[in-house]
């Protein structure tokens, strides 16, 4: 969970991840940050996410993300 | 023809019940956006308004376009402006403009400046109605009107620190749309999905063509930019067959690898443009889409949207970046050098435009006027102005023209026109910081902000974040102790790359 806040928060430094649930409903997350956020992802998880699974309810929030990314990586084992 | 109102009556006539928009919301008919502009134009007749900038202040919606077009019934010009501005940078506007009269369907706007006539769309048009329609002033104004009449300002981002508005005439419009809607095969038919915010000139494309064809345009919500696979769901939902978008947003889907998912079925145009379409992407959308046809457009604001034109095919180079091709009819391209002479082929110079869709100018700035419309230096018999562009281009050995680079710090990132001199001049004025340097990274897509001070960056980027639009903030700050300088004193950005 700690890689996924930095890179979170290397995007964008005045966002608190911590608490933040609407990112993709708020605008906080665009189209720029969702490529970043994928491909440094696939970097530091080695996971790849499929386009479907690129919907607000697994963006929104860093919680909702780090759970993707679990099961993702459960699925790759 | 010398108005653009043509466009719209011509197909209201032709097709009254057809949907000429839509919105996330909303709909539009050719018919029903005809009378609504002339209650638009009438109610501005009424309030005094004649020969002057209308700031149009409303969401993306098709109620949106059809304000533009009651501001031109009524002799005026438009003024588009993102509702989501930092209230900093709207007042930027507002405070060059002088408008007194703005369109909004907020009233609560705090952009809104507190002396202007301020118009409620939806007060004007769902409660007055068609009775409000005065068709013998509209029709004095008309008679009053020329082809060179402004028709819209759209501001772009100005390295002083201030937005600059290029303003454009019926002419320029009339011009661009009659060459555009060849190249790119528009016609009754073209299903388009609208990309583009309404505030730049990108948006162009989409409206004017659907108007002149009787075709549809379908705004694609912004939001779906976040959901590829939701994305072209819509394209498919609404039989798309026509899109104009900048590259991030095609490339947006083919590199999160969506076409696995789904594919587009009903794209057969596909324009692009803003900058280099990645050879390994373009690659991905042509071997989806092998029947389409994938155009290259290029051109700045000062020349009305877009000026050359390249068709891909297979004959094209696919390791090196789409050449930006020939111009458009009834323009010219000279590549300059410093001294105003034309290079020999093959080598780079500045890309000079010449023809009726060039803009007038900067609205109240003579002097950056002048330094960007000059007289053509190859004429030297009679007024024959040129645009310099400031993009360094080249032609290739099929005679095709190639952008090589700026000669200057503006960038095109995300679709949008960026003086990086903007964003350094915003936060420099920031307390806490001392000096500041800005660098794109034009692979990485990246902007990359260094700065001295106290300041802490998430502090900082939250203050930027109030003051320039979404676009215009950088994608990575880096706080330093010292700034490295050359020898001759000045920032060396060449020691701040390698820090990337």
């Amino acid at each position: 969970m700690d890689d996924l806040m930095n890179i979170l928060q290397e995007l964008h430094p005045d966002v608190d991840f911590d608490t933040e649930t609407s990112l993709i409903d708020d605008k906080i997350l665009d189209s720029f940050d969702i490529v970043t956020l994928i491909a440094e992802i696939s970097d530091t998880y080695d996971v790849a996410i499929p386009a479907q699974d690129i919907v607000p309810e697994n963006f929104n929030s860093a919680q909702a993300l780090y759970a993707l990314i679990q099961r993702l990586e459960e699925e790759d084992d | 023809m010398i108005n653009v109102l043509e466009y719209l009556e011509n197909s209201a006539a032709k097709y009254p019940d057809k949907v000429a928009f839509t919105g996330t919301d909303t709909s539009v008919t050719f018919g029903q956006m005809l009378v609504n502009s002339r209650i638009i134009g009438s109610r501005l007749i009424e309030a005094g308004a004649n020969k002057e900038p209308v700031v149009i202040l409303m969401h993306r919606s098709p109620e949106m376009i059809v304000s533009f077009f009651g501001v031109i019934a009524a002799g005026c010009y438009y003024v588009p402006i993102d509702e989501q501005m930092p209230a900093h940078r709207t007042e930027l506007i507002m405070d060059q403009l002088h408008a007194r009269y703005v369109i909004t369907d907020d009233v609560n706007n705090p952009a809104i400046p507190e002396d202007a006539t301020v118009l409620c769309y939806n007060d004007i048009v769902s409660n007055t109605g068609e009775n409000a329609i005065c068709l013998d002033a509209l029709a004095t104004r008309r008679a009053h009107a020329i082809d060179k009449d402004p028709i819209y300002i759209v501001f772009t981002s100005g390295s002083t620190g201030v937005p600059k508005g290029v303003v454009t005439n019926h002419r320029c419009v009339i011009d661009y749309v009659e060459q555009l809607t060849k190249i790119i095969g528009a016609g009754h038919d073209s299903v388009f999905g609208m990309q583009s915010p309404l505030y730049v000139d990108a948006c162009l494309k989409e409206i004017y063509s659907t108007l002149k064809f009787g075709a549809t345009t379908h705004i694609v919500p912004t939001v779906l930019f976040t959901q590829p696979v939701k994305l072209v769901e819509f394209l498919n939902e609404h039989q798309v067959n026509t899109v104009c978008w900048v590259v991030p947003a095609l490339t947006f889907i083919s590199g999160l690898k969506t076409f696995k998912t789904i594919v587009p079925e009903y794209l057969k145009t596909v324009a692009f443009g803003s900058e280099v379409f990645p050879p390994k992407q373009l690659k991905v959308w042509r071997e989806t889409l092998p029947e389409a046809r994938f155009i290259n457009l290029y051109g700045p604001t000062e020349a009305t949207g877009m000026c050359c034109h390249y068709e891909v095919t297979d004959k094209t180079d696919p390791e090196r970046p789409v050449p930006i091709g020939k111009p458009f009819p009834n323009k010219e391209i000279f590549l300059l050098n410093d001294d105003g002479k034309q290079v020999p082929d093959g080598e780079v110079g500045e890309i000079c435009i010449r023809g009726i869709s060039l803009a007038p100018g900067y609205f109240n700035n003579p002097e950056v006027t002048n330094k960007a419309f000059v007289q053509n230096p190859l004429n030297t018999l009679y007024p024959d102005i040129i645009y310099k562009t400031g993009d360094l281009g080249r032609y290739n050995q099929d005679g095709d023209l190639e952008f090589v680079s700026r000669k200057d710090f503006q960038i095109k990132h995300m679709g949008y026109r960026i003086e990086l001199g903007e964003i350094e001049m915003l936060t420099c004025k920031v307390e806490g910081v001392e000096n500041v340097c800005c660098l794109y990274d034009s692979e990485k897509k990246k902007i990359s902000m260094f700065y001295m001070g106290t300041i802490d960056k998430g502090q900082l980027v939250s203050l930027l974040k109030e003051k320039l639009p979404r676009y215009m903030i950088p994608n990575t700050v880096i706080q330093l102790e010292l700034m490295p300088l050359t020898a001759g004193g000045k920032t060396d950005r060449n020691a701040l790359k390698q820090m990337l």
